[in-house]
């Protein structure tokens, strides 16, 4: 039997190499999906589900994709390691930290202005201007950081 | 006849259109008048992926697992490129914004309690640096850096930076019913994929 020439194909993509199907040119997961990282779509499988993954692809532009497939395979992994929480676990310590940290800014930058108020009214005194220097309304010269408190981004999110 | 009483069924076999049997897994956590959050969920990560990521669980987890997912959910849904990720991106944005910002000031801080400017006369603050007083605030910076980068946030750091050294126990000790109370209204992620750094996609793809 003549053996048939095979025109040259490309590898499958990890995910129809792990789906065991027929990689086609417009397969929309080889772009991402490289076969020598099997584990990404694995996980990305597992958590997501292949189609989920492929209706979200399609919804956004092909210059997104990259960065969502990325996205997801990072979330997958997340919740692989911790079922319980995934990513959000590590939201939620990160926003416990930019509290704390903008408590501590708000306090240090409280004692910064007891001192400047001091150091401008003594300053005022010794040019012969009296106490009382009133509110605070000067630039010494150091950025106050802008609070956080408020979300910088709202998006009238519920 | 008497009718047996029918409870109503959970939001996930109404949107699945399906009997809710007693022993459903969804009931306890897709209460029937959150249609919403069974429906997210249900998009993003299929039914049938919940149910083993359920049954894998422990009874007392599921309901912070489902939670969690349905917030990844909710935030995937408002940014399908992004998704958490673009809220983690955010936050060690802020974080690292908040950091220099606190070194800033503490190194300032130091300079006026180094000098005990109060009750000292005319000193204008560039004038502290050179007064010695810059060796003071130096080991003060330095300090406030080490105790800036708790092992937790570099760990995110790295996680995020390939997710090869993620750990999640140091992360598990949190009462995640009341934090996700806390991030219900965290901003549009959106803003995070576009961050003035122009880091957009903060995992490298391993």
């Amino acid at each position: 039997m003549a053996s048939s020439s095979s025109t040259y194909s490309n590898p499958p993509c990890a995910a129809c190499k792990f789906l065991r199907r027929k990689c086609l040119s417009g397969c929309i997961f080889a772009p991402y999906f490289p076969p020598e990282e099997p584990t990404k779509f694995a996980n990305v499988h597992k958590i997501f589900g292949a189609s989920n993954v492929s209706k979200l692809l399609n919804e956004i532009l092909p210059h997104q994709r990259e960065d969502a497939v990325n996205s997801l395979a990072y979330e997958a992994e997340a919740r692989l390691k911790d079922p319980v929480y995934g990513c959000v676990g590590a939201i939620s310590v990160l926003q416990r930290q930019v509290i704390q940290l903008q408590k501590e800014l708000d306090a240090t930058n409280a004692d910064l202005m007891r001192y400047t108020n001091q150091n401008y009214g003594q300053q005022r005194r010794n040019m012969g201007y009296g106490s009382g220097v009133g509110s605070y309304n000067s630039n010494p010269g150091y950025s106050v950081a802008y609070s956080y408190g408020e979300n910088p981004a709202a998006h009238g999110t519920n | 006849m008497a009718s047996s009483s029918t409870t109503s069924p959970c939001a996930a076999c109404k949107f699945l259109r399906r009997k809710c049997l007693p022993e459903c897994v969804f009931a306890p956590y897709f209460p029937p008048d959150q249609p919403q959050k069974f429906a997210n969920v249900h998009k993003v990560f299929g039914a049938s992926n919940v149910t083993k990521l359920l049954n894998e669980l422990q009874p007392h987890q599921r309901e912070d697992a489902v939670n969690s997912l349905a917030y990844e959910a909710d935030m995937r849904l408002r940014d399908p490129v992004y998704g958490c990720v673009g809220v983690i991106s955010l936050l060690q944005h802020q974080l690292r914004q908040l950091q220099m910002d606190l070194s800033c000031a503490k190194s300032e801080l130091s300079k006026y309690q180094n000098l005990g400017i109060s009750g000292h006369g005319l000193l204008h603050h560039q004038g502290i640096n050179l007064l010695g007083a810059g060796a003071a605030s130096a080991r003060d910076h330095h300090h406030f850096h080490h105790q800036l980068f708790p092992v937790t946030n570099q760990q995110m750091i790295r996680a995020f930076d390939g997710a090869s050294g993620y750990d999640a126990s140091s992360l598990l000790a949190m009462n995640m019913s009341a934090s996700i109370g806390q991030l219900s209204g965290f901003p549009q992620s959106r803003a995070a994929g576009t961050a003035p750094d122009g880091r957009r996609t903060p995992v490298e793809p391993s």
